[in-house]
């Protein structure tokens, strides 16, 4: 995937764009860190509006619950009703059909805050030397 | 310490919390010499033979805690040693009869209620209601208000002031008309854009609500129907679940509980699968073990507050187990049918109550809506001076409602339940004859 279409939080979610959305989701390292066992998804509803940094739904695997963080500002245009009828599609293919919102963004400046994909490798391997 | 929480001394810190007699006045308080232990058993006794038990007294008092038939075998059953003996019975290598026990309670609860699921139980109705409450706020976080009805239980009004004072809520009263919530104010309230609408049903004067006139005003604004609803009553009575509500909770108490010293309670929590995993509390859950066979587990332990930290909706981590078990067995011994033949005798029994006293004095009967198990009368004098002079007649003539505010003074709250015998009722009402 082209280090330009795609972009990381700290929260370990990522974003990616596709025109003027963005699909968003969580790493193959988030999914790693739950034991990748995903038992419920919670999605935020249709037109509901979003702040970056702030929590837009809930993932729990067996024995561990996470918030889920925006990675940008901006309306939901959509919850992927897949992964709320199958968690852990989450699991089984985080970057891909396990997806979890797509974002209309309201500030594009937002996106050059995002980790690209080399800082992201970065910092997740400093974060497990922790 | 201090320092890093924010707080000058541990006097400021405790302030708030201890009582200002306690704090400063211990060293005042005089304690007696010290007792041997025949001297201290007879010096208990002594205080104990004070108290007038509901069985040494006629009883008409309620106001959310009542007197009603328990079966023998009730306590025959939960004193078993299996039961009694064990605290925080939640492992499931050495607890599947007290996990079972929960699971049917949750089964029991949920169908008596009409709600998808239950919890294990809370402490008490008030608190129950009070979580409830934080279960609507995290579903709207970004709405500040709950409705509630003025009819509402004071002491529930109270608790859930506690609960919800520190987080910037108001508590919106919607006022009392005949003896039920205003309907029209319920109406107009919808503009408040609260997180939950409250509907107490039976209301504290006992009277029977439009239940749909709540589901109505909720739905107008989004908020969250949340029910407070009497689980004897129920056997009679529409339950939440078939009118919309979105959390069910009840005063668990009337079922095998006694109501010595204000009652053993229960807090009875329900609410609809999609509010599950904010739902407070313990949950217990069926699973098979690795061999297939039947099992009982705690479950949905993501929501609670050793996983959930600070985002859980709840810090209550545990259950009214033995008061849980007592409504399990109450409601097993009974059955759907004997449910209803007790909820029935106090319908009856409040009719035949009404009847008697509209004979002598139509006038003291100060509401004619449904009601369940306890009405409002009117007496010519403060009622608290009325009740006094009752028990000096045999009676605990019920709560006077100056609880409500002064304009309640002369109103009386009676509570008639299958317990009491017609002839209690007829001299019931001729020693009420000289104050109505």
């Amino acid at each position: 995937m082209s280090s330009n279409t795609i972009r990381f939080s700290k929260t370990h979610e990522w974003a990616r764009r596709d025109g003027d959305q963005i699909v968003v989701g969580i790493t193959n390292y988030a999914v790693d860190q739950l034991n990748r066992e995903i038992v419920f998804v919670e999605l935020p509803e249709v037109g509901k509006n979003v702040k970056q940094g702030e929590t837009f739904g809930v993932i729990e695997a067996v024995k561990t619950a996470s918030d889920l963080y925006a990675p940008m500002s901006g309306e939901i245009i959509e919850s992927n009703m897949l992964v709320s009828d199958n968690p852990n599609l989450v699991a089984e293919d985080p970057e891909g059909a396990g997806w979890l919102i797509k974002i209309g963004p309201s500030d594009w400046s937002e996106w050059e805050q995002l980790l690209d994909s080399e800082e992201y490798q970065t910092y997740i391997q400093s974060e497990e030397h922790h | 310490m201090l320092a890093a929480i924010g707080a000058a001394s541990i006097e400021s810190l405790y302030g708030e919390l201890v009582p200002e007699a306690i704090s400063t006045g211990a060293e005042k308080i005089q304690f007696p010499p010290p007792m041997a232990e025949p001297e201290l058993l007879d010096h208990l006794r002594d205080l104990a033979s004070r108290n007038t038990a509901v069985t040494q007294i006629v009883s008409f008092l309620g106001g959310g805690c009542y007197e009603h038939f328990i079966p023998a075998a009730l306590d025959a059953i939960v004193g078993r040693s299996e039961f009694v003996t064990a605290y925080t019975p939640y492992q499931p290598e050495a607890s599947q009869g007290t996990l079972q026990a929960f699971f049917e309670y949750q089964t029991l609860m949920a169908r008596l209620y009409a709600m998808d699921v239950s919890n294990a139980s809370l402490y008490d109705g008030a608190s129950a209601l009070g979580e409830a409450v934080l279960l609507a706020l995290s579903v709207h976080p970004e709405r500040r208000r709950v409705v509630v009805p003025f009819l509402l239980h004071p002491h529930y009004k109270a608790v859930l002031h506690t609960y919800l004072k520190h987080l910037g809520v108001e508590i919106f009263e919607i006022p009392e008309c005949n003896g039920r919530t205003d309907y029209d104010r319920l109406r107009n309230a919808a503009e408040q854009e609260a997180a939950a609408v409250v509907v107490a049903q039976p209301n504290f004067f006992g009277i029977l609500e439009e239940s749909d006139e709540f589901e109505r005003a909720a739905r107008a604004s989004d908020a969250l129907l949340i029910a407070v609803a009497d689980p004897l009553s129920l056997a009679l009575v529409k339950p939440p679940g078939e009118y919309g509500a979105d959390i069910a909770v009840g005063e668990g108490q009337p079922l095998g509980m006694r109501p010595y010293c204000g009652g053993e309670t229960l807090g009875i929590f329900t609410c609809r699968a999609a509010y599950m995993r904010r739902m407070p509390g313990r949950v217990v859950g069926m699973t098979k073990d690795r061999n297939g066979k039947r099992g009982f587990v705690l479950t949905l332990q993501t929501r609670e507050q050793h996983i959930r930290r600070e985002k859980a909706t709840s810090n209550i981590c545990t259950n009214h187990a033995h008061n849980a078990l007592r409504a399990t067995v109450f409601l097993s011994l009974l059955g759907p049918q004997g449910l209803l033949r007790l909820a029935r005798l106090c319908a009856r029994n409040l009719a035949l109550f009404r009847k008697k006293l509209g004979e002598i004095s139509p006038s003291a009967l100060v509401h004619s809506v449904p009601a369940f198990r306890e009405t409002v009368i009117r007496l010519k004098r403060p009622a608290r001076d009325v009740c006094e002079k009752m028990v000096e007649r045999g009676f605990f003539a019920g709560v006077p409602l100056d609880i409500m505010g002064p304009s309640y003074e002369e109103f009386l709250l009676v509570s008639v339940t299958d317990r009491r015998k017609d002839e209690e009722i007829q001299s019931f009402v001729n020693a009420l004859k000289d104050f109505i």
